[in-house]
């Protein structure tokens, strides 16, 4: 049986990690603070397990479907009747799933920030950040609310901001962490306006409720939410949309993707929990909670949430090709398959068969935490052995990092979807859902796959191949080493899990409507991201196995898009232009000049004034005594005439 | 002329002379023989006024007590025989005119006032010790045992006021005082 | 010439407030000050008895009034007394214009 305490104590562990290392971490931990972190987490992880464990095989299914069990619920804030801010635990198949997936990747996080943050001179506070991190993480996925999941979410944002600006000291580190945080915010407000309208519309803001008002054909919710509208959508369709804004803001979809990339300034082990298996995930963990109310209710904002998927991957593989930082060719790779899942989810239907893109999009998302964490922390052992982000630094390391080369390959491999590997399985199961539901889609998704092999296996060859290693590296290698166990057990485990999470048959604990799905396997239908994958892999062996001019050559010919691609197709600048030019020029400044000159004009007004006066009459307060009476009896005389004489 | 009102304009010449002399001189310890004169003048005029009880009580409190006082604490603060510095002109003549306004104006009003007078000029109670007695601490209808009793108290506070503030709290000893003797502590 | 009677008497209390009230704000040594403080109290006994003798000659109010008076005078004189010596004490002087920290 499931007991809630047990799922309350999973993210309620991190946070007690948070507290005790954030407020004594530096004082009394300060070098075992990694230690009792990790042992917290540990513990958080196996009861994860065991809570996921205890659902899927005991408590979970009920004739056949997977219910939506609500082990705790405490009324936190009532604004009326039924709408009230609970904090509570919702279990389904995808939270008992993502409960596994952060624990176990924040665990690996963990144990490897052992070796990799050794030294560091807020080693406590990194493990207290990691923990608040985690703990918001997990309570996000566990909301029964949607109110609580916009609490969770938020301090998510506020966890990755301070991750990400770990290193405050660096300029680009503090600049990274803003942008990543204004971003969020600003996606964020539509999430919030979002949750208002739905709460409006179906009068409640727990989940299982709103669900099932706003799928439920023939409610009285849903059909005012249906037939009230704005520029000929539907208002429910406009709170989906919003909803999905504030996703595709966390997610680094397009067109708010510009964060991610720069997030890339917070450590590694950090950007490895962060891409991997948790905030950019929450976006599209928050699309498959509502799920339901996407595909009843609202399948235009599906269209569009299948749509920007399928841009975001498509152009951000194209921008991964040309990257030479290996973060951000990681970065580039996590929104583009993000962008997957996302299409994914768009192209589902809810439902039996239809529901197929719902689990391929969780089953990606499972197989991504694996390998993008391990493609992250690889990166983060070469980074930690050469000190450098740049490809053009590295180069020949597979006889200098035997492990780190091996669980790469194996990374890449599972990303570029090659059998028998993770990647594989729930990409195929992806473009399968895509060529049922929308070709247009597939053909993109396809494509993408192909980018995705050539810029994975351009990084895998730049790194471990290319040139011959350096004479000062093979020293190097001598008194450095590899990095230690910490940080090659997660690695390894890591790479266990990427090779073989693909055999999990996911449709009979993931789906749309809670039934099991039987996936078929069709051979035909994955011939084609096999042969893309191949193809992309050859080509870039051929470039990029030997150090050549080939690939210069082949930039300068294709020059404007190469440069298009090498500044993210000026995303950025594009920001920059909106932001600086039109908002700081036509609505800051003049808010600007009017709070300067008129706000602060009538404030300063007043003091002036004040000022003004009291100067003026500073020479009566004297101090002298006898002043004081003069003016007193000179007072009394003039009121004592005064009435006697005037107001008779 | 009688001889009682001779002495009136006596009495009233020495309290007001000496009371100018007593706010005019820049002698200090001579102001305050001359506010001794003042207030034995006014002493006399209870006198005059037929209050024996009072003007027992003034000379007494007055003459005996305050002024005393006043010359005790001009000897402690103050070297005798210096004259003390000199107002500035313009508030002297400031004050001056204030004050000759402020008479001015109730003299006029005094003047203009009609008092009823009850016609007797004769006592109708003696203001004699007795009667003054017996109505201070009278407890019936007129009488004063109340206010007689707060009196009481505010001169007790007066009391320890005037011992906290005048006692030297935190000030040094007397011998103690850095500069007082530097020759005892190389001793 | 008439027979002195209450208009005589206001006269001088009158004439002796003024006087006091010259004295207070001309004086800047504190004890003459004082002083003048003294001669107004005074002026003011002086009235009551007088109201008390022409006007209501059947009561002893104003008497009482003066036997008040006299009373607070003293511990005036004794608190302000004490205070100068304080003063004295703190600044070396008790000139009323050193003491000025009022305005602070």
């Amino acid at each position: 049986m499931l007991n809630a305490t047990y799922i309350a104590l999973i993210p309620l562990l991190p946070l007690a990690g948070f507290l005790l290392l954030g407020l004594f971490g530096r004082k009394y931990f300060k070098n075992s603070s990694g230690i009792i972190a990790t042992i917290i987490l540990l513990v958080a992880t196996v009861l994860a397990i065991y809570t996921a464990y205890t659902y899927f095989f005991e408590v979970g299914k009920v004739h056949g479907v997977y219910q939506k069990l609500i082990p705790l619920k405490y009324t936190w804030l009532e604004f009326s009747k039924g709408v009230s801010i609970d904090m509570g635990i919702l279990l389904d198949p995808i939270t008992c799933m993502m409960l596994v997936v952060i624990t176990f990747v924040s665990l690996m996080v963990h144990i490897y920030s052992l070796a990799y943050m050794k030294g560091e001179e807020r080693f406590a506070t990194y493990y207290s950040f990691l923990g608040l991190f985690t703990f918001s993480m997990l309570a996000l996925v566990i909301s029964s609310n949607i109110f609580q999941i916009y609490i969770f979410w938020e301090l998510v944002g506020v966890s990755s901001f301070l991750l990400i600006g770990f290193y405050y000291d660096k300029p680009s580190a503090v600049a990274a962490c803003k942008k990543a945080f204004i971003v969020t915010r600003f996606a964020d407000l539509g999430f919030l306006i979002g949750i208002l309208m739905l709460s409006f519309y179906s009068g409640t803001l727990d989940f299982n409720t709103l669900i099932e008002r706003l799928t439920s054909p023939g409610s009285t919710e849903l059909s005012t939410a249906l037939s009230s509208s704005f520029l000929g959508i539907s208002a429910l369709t406009w709170a989906m949309i919003l909803v999905f804004i504030g996703a595709a803001g966390k997610s680094a979809m397009f067109p708010l993707q510009i964060w991610l990339p720069d997030a890339m300034e917070g450590p590694t082990p950090v950007s490895a929990l962060i891409h991997a298996a948790t905030m950019v995930v929450a976006g599209v963990f928050l699309v498959a909670r509502l799920f339901p109310i996407f595909a009843l209710s609202a399948p235009e904002a599906l269209q569009l949430v299948a749509y920007v998927g399928a841009i975001s991957a498509f152009l951000a593989a194209i921008i991964a090709c040309t990257q030479t930082d290996i973060k951000r060719v990681l970065a580039f790779s996590t929104i583009s398959q993000i962008g997957y899942m996302m299409f994914a989810l768009g192209v589902s239907k809810y439902g039996g068969e239809n529901g197929l893109g719902y689990t391929a999009s969780m089953f990606h998302l499972f197989t991504h935490a694996m390998f993008k964490a391990l493609l992250f922390l690889g990166a983060g052992s070469i980074i930690h052995f050469i000190h450098s982000n740049e490809m053009k630094d590295m180069g020949g390391l597979r006889k200098l990092l035997p492990i780190t080369h091996i669980t790469f390959l194996v990374a890449c491999l599972a990303i570029s979807g090659i059998p028998p590997f993770a990647g594989f399985f729930s990409k195929e199961e992806i473009l399968l859902a895509a060529w049922q539901q929308n070709t247009i889609i597939y053909w993109i998704g396809l494509l993408t796959s192909g980018l995705t092999a050539f810029y994975m296996f351009r990084l895998y060859f730049g790194i471990f191949w290319s040139k011959a290693p350096s004479l000062s590296d093979s020293a190097h290698r001598k008194h450095h080493g590899e990095g230690g166990f910490a940080m090659m057990l997660p690695l390894v485990l890591l790479a266990i899990g990427a090779a073989a999470a693909g055999f999990i048959p996911f449709g009979n604990f993931v789906s749309s409507d809670g039934k099991v799905l039987e996936s078929e396997f069709h051979l035909q239908l994955s011939i084609a991201p096999v042969t893309f994958g191949l193809i992309g892999i050859f080509i870039a062996m051929w470039l990029y196995k030997k150090q050549n001019d080939k690939p210069d050559k082949i930039a300068a010919s294709i020059n404007g898009l190469y440069k298009l691609a090498w500044n993210k197709f000026y995303f950025d600048e594009l920001y920059i232009f909106l932001t600086k030019k039109i908002i700081f020029n036509l609505i800051a400044k003049p808010a600007a000049w009017f709070d300067k000159n008129v706000v602060d004009g009538l404030i300063n007004a007043t003091g002036n004034t004040t000022q003004f006066i009291s100067k003026k009459i500073k020479g009566v307060q004297s101090g002298k005594v006898q002043q004081y009476a003069a003016y007193f009896l000179v007072a009394a005389i003039a009121i004592a005439v005064l009435f006697i004489y005037w107001w008779k | 002329m009688s001889g009682s009102t001779i002495i009136f304009y006596m009495l009233a010449a020495l309290t007001l002379v000496s009371g100018l002399f007593a706010v005019g001189t820049r002698q200090i310890f001579r102001a305050a023989i001359f506010l001794l004169f003042s207030l034995i003048g006014v002493a006399g005029l209870y006198f005059w006024m037929q209050y024996e009880f009072i003007a027992a009580v003034q000379i007494v409190v007055y003459v005996g007590g305050i002024t005393v006082l006043i010359i005790f604490s001009i000897f402690l603060t103050q070297q005798t025989g210096e004259k003390m510095p000199k107002q500035k002109l313009g508030r002297q003549i400031f004050s001056a005119l204030a004050a000759f306004c402020g008479f001015a104006l109730i003299m006029l009003q005094v003047y203009q006032h009609t008092f009823t007078f009850t016609g007797s000029l004769n006592l109708i109670v003696d203001p004699n010790v007795q009667n003054i007695g017996n109505q201070m601490l009278g407890v019936n209808n007129g009488g004063y045992a109340l206010p007689f009793e707060v009196v009481s108290m505010l001169l007790l506070a007066a009391l320890i006021g005037c011992i906290l503030i005048a006692a030297p709290s935190n000030s040094p000893k007397r011998g103690e005082l850095p500069h007082s003797n530097p020759k005892s502590e190389t001793t | 010439m008439m027979q002195p009677g209450l208009y005589h008497i206001l006269f001088i209390s009158t004439a002796l407030f003024f006087i006091g009230v010259f004295g207070f704000l001309t004086r800047k040594n504190l004890i003459t000050i004082l002083m003048s403080v003294e001669l107004i109290l005074n002026s003011v006994n002086l009235n009551f008895i007088a109201f008390n003798k022409y006007l209501w000659p059947e009561k002893l109010d104003g008497l009482f009034f003066t036997i008040f008076i006299i009373a607070i005078a003293a511990a005036e004189a004794a608190v302000a007394i004490a205070i100068i010596i304080n003063l004295y004490r703190s600044h070396h002087s008790i000139d009323v214009d050193n003491a000025e920290e009022l305005k602070y």
